[in-house]
């Protein structure tokens, strides 16, 4: 097992120097002069070459991109290109905010799929399984941002009982922070949620079909705690991947969703850099995000070792 | 072949595409009103008989917005998608019958794509180049790819393992001749289904990012666009929230569906999972 560890870690780091090499081109190479994007066509030519002087952009590629990959990794990645900010500072505190929404979001999700899940594949052949599901077919086709605007339509506008959002630190005042996070993190949980229960619902009805499972309901296991004892383990394996592949998406979901509810997360930095052409916050965000999403990945892999003993032997 | 019956999802599925798609058709055709046009008469007007989805704060006809902005979604569905498939097989089942490492590496390249979703690679674009429709196609259509790559690598592995393509080996077939007379009619069903969720999945990201002011601009019709610009006055006129944001779920609901009800008509052993 060890040996298959290192082999998903060895492919854990090739993954991210690919990928900084890609956002490196992306953002760097391919619009052929960053100053002069940042500074826009009309800036004059002594000040585009200035920028470029300040910030290395005339040296070679290579050392270049080194440098940057050197910044990242000691968590320092320079200044911006306008308002000469510290990018590092900036990302850890709106990394804070999006991982409360994140974290929220991911706990509501999982809290209300997988019993969801279960009861919709327990009773699959009822008329209240099917209506579950079909439930949760539509809960799928709701993008988070609409399931927002939805929710400060009522929970703001109507009813006038949760702000329709802004951003308390939780340190600062507990209830108000509460009060603020609920709604951005059920309008992301909601589309997550029922995407889960799909994979929930799909993983017990597999597992339902199992002898396993008939032997144990034939050693006279009622069918509830047949299914506890002996299938959700087995139920768990696939659901896990999904989870995590979830994490991933709502860390990007929750771009959209920090915009409506105009919390200052990871989301709104990117978007208002893209806004204010701070190219090096850009490039800065993304490679972030892109190293979460895979190290989440590889974290599920290694779950996936400890969960299911099949794979472990490396045998297949 | 005689098990094979419509289920429910395909009907419903169907439908609301259908619905979506006569919309996108009916536009080019005849609008209630001209697209976009500001309207000489009073804002923000409810569902009534001379506007049937009323008006919005720039007293344009709702309806008129809903039926064009369905071809906007279903424009960048159709190329987002239809490139991502045709650049996602052909890379699916050269990973599947290629040379062992040219399957590793497409594969690992596959992995480090998803890492970057549609509305991430749209940010990055945005960045670059402004918000744009075309914007939104590419981002949609590279991030889509990974998916049919995936999905044509396992139909194709399966197919490689049934006794006509030994058959075909023994008949001396080249590979080239074998992935074009027997893998691909065998994994065309799968990416159609895989096409009809993928669909789905670019209508959420095309209506994100028109919401976000990165995919197609201010002064054309988008679902998404309308919705952000609902938000500013959802306390007085939520029908101008509720009625693109019906639309847009409706749509994906259909795609979605549709892939379901597909998948289920196609090989009727998967019913019911």
């Amino acid at each position: 097992m060890a040996l298959r560890l290192l082999h998903r870690l060895a492919v854990l780091l090739a993954s991210l120097a690919v990928s900084s090499v890609a956002v490196f081109a992306f953002m760097r190479v391919l619009p052929g002069d960053p100053a002069r994007v940042a500074l826009g066509v009309n800036a004059s030519e002594e000040s585009v070459a200035r920028m470029r002087a300040e910030f290395g952009l005339d040296r070679p590629l290579v050392e270049q991109y080194l440098d940057w990959v050197a910044g990242l990794l000691t968590l320092d990645p320079g200044v911006e290109f306008i308002s000469r900010a510290a990018i590092g500072p900036q990302i850890a505190d709106r990394l804070q905010v999006t991982a409360w929404l994140v974290a929220a979001a991911m706990v509501l999700a999982v809290a209300a799929a997988v019993p969801f899940g279960i009861w919709m594949a327990v009773r699959h052949r009822h008329v209240d399984g099917v209506l579950a599901s079909a439930l949760s077919q539509v809960g799928v086709a709701v993008p988070a941002f609409l399931a927002a605007i939805l929710l400060i339509a009522v929970f703001s506008v109507q009813l006038g009982w949760l702000p329709s959002g802004g951003w308390v630190p939780p340190v600062q005042d507990p209830v108000e922070f509460l009060r603020r996070l609920v709604m951005p993190a059920v309008s992301l949980a909601l589309v997550q949620g029922a995407v889960l229960s799909r994979y929930v619902r799909s993983a017990v009805l597999d597992v339902l079909r199992e002898d396993y499972l008939r032997t144990a309901r034939a050693k006279g296991l009622r069918p509830m705690p047949a299914l506890v004892r002996h299938g959700l383990r087995n139920a768990a394996v696939p659901v896990v991947t999904v989870m995590g592949l979830q994490l991933a998406t709502l860390l990007v979901g929750a771009v959209v969703v920090e915009r409506v509810f105009v919390v200052p997360g990871i989301g709104s930095l990117l978007l208002d850099s893209v806004a204010q052409r701070e190219l090096l916050t850009v490039q800065a965000v993304v490679m972030v995000l892109v190293v979460a999403v895979l190290v989440i990945n590889f974290v599920v892999d290694a779950l996936y070792l400890l969960i299911d003993p099949r794979l472990r032997t490396g045998a297949r | 072949m005689s098990r094979r019956r419509i289920n429910p999802s395909l009907v419903i599925g169907g439908a609301l595409v259908l619905l979506v798609v006569g919309l996108a058709l009916l536009s080019y055709v005849w609008t209630p009103y001209q697209p976009m046009r500001v309207l000489s008469v009073e804002a923000y007007q409810t569902p009534n008989a001379e506007h049937w989805l009323g008006t919005d704060r720039l007293r344009r006809d709702v309806f008129t917005q809903i039926v064009v902005g369905a071809r906007t979604t279903l424009l960048v569905g159709v190329i987002a998608v239809g490139v991502a498939a045709l650049v996602g097989v052909p890379l699916g089942i050269l990973a599947a019958m290629g040379p062992g490492w040219v399957g590793t590496l497409l594969m690992r390249g596959t992995d480090i794509l998803l890492a970057f979703p549609a509305l991430l690679l749209a940010i990055m674009f945005a960045a670059l180049y402004g918000g744009s429709t075309r914007v939104a196609m590419v981002a949609i259509g590279i991030a889509t790819v990974p998916s049919f790559a995936r999905i044509t690598r396992s139909g194709t592995l399966g197919v490689l393992r049934t006794d006509y393509v030994t058959a075909a080996r023994a008949a001396g077939r080249g590979r080239p001749a074998i992935a074009v007379r027997h893998v691909l009619p065998n994994v065309t069903g799968l990416v159609i289904v895989q096409a009809s969720v993928s669909f789905a999945i670019a209508i959420l990201a095309e209506a994100a990012l028109a919401y976000l002011g990165l995919g197609t601009p201010a002064g054309q019709a988008s679902w998404g666009r309308m919705l952000y610009e609902a938000q500013s006055t959802l306390a007085s006129a939520t029908h101008l929230a509720l009625i693109p944001g019906g639309a847009i779920a409706a749509a994906v609901l259909g795609f979605n569906l549709l892939g379901d009800g597909l998948r289920d008509w196609l090989d009727p052993r998967l019913e019911g999972r």
